[in-house]
């Protein structure tokens, strides 16, 4: 039985308390933007405005529409500056709700293959996944929160929802943009949400049940509740496949709303997988050195490190596919979001790709580096910095433009969501055996050995 | 299935040449469960025997490391020969698209092979995968000796359906060693 030791709550709580400065710091801060600091950013903002050629074009519009701020600047790019310093808070923000997201949603992803391919070996890690999928309501919550203040004005992270984007009679109207309001509208935008929350919270739930029930029942009760498990998987799985993809394109493709990827779910999929794989390998670790887990062998270390690797090779596949057919082709609507990315992004944009590949590709290649547990700690740590600069550069460039930075308060708000989802994780893992007692293949998972 | 005992000497004319040098005797002994002949093994192991050699009609999982046999290195050379492909897909790459011939294709720079790098990656990863997956298939059939033509070099040809063939290497009291296979469940010993 896991103790989520007095130690560990009080870092938790000392990480959450961090996050909640930095929240404050980060919304105080960036409110008193002042007109002196939007006419300075103007004289930045000319040099590269012809980099962001599409993206300050997609943005004007809504710079007619926004006339209270219109006042503060008479430089109309320096408006559109204004503009994206309202989002950056809330940008702040988003980029660590959607990781934190992706992490248990991924968690709770692998946690259904576990039952659909009838996987004998992870039966010893499968509360750690149950566990990080009792997360998921917190982010989806918040991210249903954002999109509602998002449509009341209060930020536009959502290009889209921009005022009057979608009114011919108005200033800011883009034809292209109203084209898409059949599925870019807030009525929809919302009910997608919670549509996909209920479908991965229920799922989080019925799977924690089941797997609970099944602790205390008899062998014959867990093989049967296995077998329920199993069903439940096949379903939830179809559901993910198509909510997973359509909560990318919403939440984070309809940022930069003029540009589309067909593969932009996979891709989405694919970092949020390798992220989830990489905290159940750390979490793992953790337990098995504060001496938990002592199923858990250098074999199931190997196969999670496999994990970790393929799927980081996987996540680069995409991200080259997605790449070259774009850099290839080279038309102007497709070709701006990698445009921003390469001369305003250059820094964060490369180090993702060579944490997320690079790094991984060479450290844990080898079978004694995967079960060296040091070596997966370290590949483990660049991995998730990478995929949460991934994430940032998939966000970003679309809702700040050339106004980002990365500092203490973007590693503050990461610290307060770590802390929760700590807190939120080991108190889970505390409230059952660490290991699922009538899981009818248990023996085999205790026996693993490659 | 009556247990017979005979010993056969087997000098430097060990087919396999990995042990030649010292003049070695070899107990052959016969088995009929995986499960059986890992425990044997790992029972001769502990007393401090040589397994000189193992013949199953499948792979036995584990089997490797109880006899205690080294590593192999193939992994090392897979990396090798990737490396190898790689180098020449971007040797190839340049002088086929930037020295020998280089056209406009879809108006990207064709006088420089680092702007032109993405359009090579998918010949620089199939290359990779091409020579590491088949030099290293080559370099195991060269490393076990395996050409068409070769003759079979299982003792008993029983190994190849439903029978497990151990050779230890004798050490010490040859009655010793016998007990000590019999008692671990050995069926037939040569």
């Amino acid at each position: 039985m896991f103790v989520f030791s007095a130690k560990a709550k009080r870092f938790s709580l000392i990480l959450m308390a961090v996050g909640v400065i930095s929240l404050i710091l980060n919304f105080t801060m960036s409110e008193g933007v002042s007109h002196e600091d939007v006419t300075h950013i103007t004289s930045h903002e000319e040099h590269s405005q012809a980099v962001v050629g599409e993206h300050a074009t997609g943005h004007s519009e809504d710079q007619h529409a926004s006339n209270d701020h219109h006042e503060t600047s008479s430089h109309d790019v320096g408006h559109d500056n204004h503009h994206q310093l309202v989002n950056k808070p809330w940008s702040r923000l988003f980029v660590n709700i959607f990781f934190f997201m992706a992490i248990s949603l991924g968690a709770l992803f692998f946690l259904s293959i576990q039952y659909a391919a009838q996987v004998g070996w992870s039966v010893v890690v499968l509360r750690i996944m149950e566990a990080m999928s009792q997360f998921l309501i917190i982010p989806v919550l918040l991210i249903i929160g954002l999109s509602i203040l998002g449509v009341f004005h209060v930020h536009h992270l959502w290009h889209w929802m921009a005022e009057g984007i979608m009114d011919p009679e108005s200033p800011a109207y883009d034809s292209i943009i109203a084209g898409k309001q059949g599925y870019l509208n807030p009525g929809f935008f919302i009910t997608r949400s919670v549509v996909y929350l209920l479908i991965w919270v229920l799922g989080a739930k019925l799977f924690r049940k089941y797997s609970l029930q099944a602790d205390t029942g008899s062998k014959e009760e867990g093989a049967a509740l296995w077998s329920k498990k199993r069903t439940l998987s096949a379903v939830f799985l179809v559901l993910f496949a198509v909510s997973s993809s359509m909560m990318a394109w919403d939440w984070i493709m309809s940022i930069d709303t003029h540009w589309f990827s067909t593969l932009f779910g996979w891709y989405t999929f694919a970092g949020l997988f390798v992220s989830a794989l990489t905290v159940i390998t750390l979490i793992a670790i953790y337990l098995k050195m504060n001496g938990y887990l002592p199923e858990l062998n250098h074999s199931h270390l190997q196969d999670l490190g496999k994990f970790m690797f393929a799927f980081s090779v996987f996540w680069t596949y995409l991200w080259f596919s997605q790449y070259m057919l774009i850099w290839y082709s080279n038309i102007p609507e497709e070709v701006t979001y990698y445009l921003i990315r390469f001369k305003e992004y250059k820094g964060p944009f490369m180090t993702a790709l060579a944490l997320n590949f690079l790094f991984p590709i060479l450290v844990m290649m080898s079978r004694d580096s995967k079960r060296n547990m040091y070596f997966v700690i370290t590949a483990g740590i660049a991995i998730l910095a990478g995929h949460w600069l991934d994430h940032f550069v998939m966000i970003m460039p679309g809702t700040v433009g050339v106004e980002w930075s990365i500092g203490l308060i973007d590693l503050g708000i990461f610290c307060g969501f770590m802390g929760l989802f700590i807190w939120v994780v080991f108190s889970s893992l505390a409230k059952a055996a660490l290991v699922p007692k009538n899981h009818p293949m248990l023996t085999e998972s205790k026996l693993h050995h490659i | 299935m009556d247990t017979t005992e005979k010993i056969i000497a087997h000098g430097s004319a060990d087919t396999s040449g990995h042990h030649g040098g010292s003049e070695k005797v070899i107990v052959s002994a016969m088995f009929n469960d995986d499960d059986i002949l890992m425990s044997s093994v790992k029972a001769l192991r502990a007393k401090g025997y040589k397994i000189h050699e193992v013949f199953t009609p499948f792979p036995v999982h584990g089997l490797d490391k109880a006899m205690g046999l080294k590593e192999t290195r193939i992994a090392i050379t897979a990396f090798m020969y990737g490396l190898l492909g790689l180098s020449t897909a971007i040797a190839m790459t340049y002088y086929m698209m930037v020295v020998d011939w280089p056209q406009n294709i879809g108006g990207k720079p064709s006088f420089t092979w680092i702007q032109n790098m993405p359009a090579f990656v998918p010949i620089m990863f199939e290359l990779t995968v091409f020579f590491a997956a088949h030099l290293m298939v080559w370099t195991f059939f060269v490393r076990n000796g395996l050409f068409p033509g070769r003759k079979a070099m299982n003792p008993d040809p029983r190994t190849t359906d439903d029978m497990f063939l151990m050779e230890v290497e004798l050490k010490g009291d040859r009655d010793q060693l016998i007990a000590i296979l019999k008692d671990t469940g050995a069926v037939e010993l040569h």
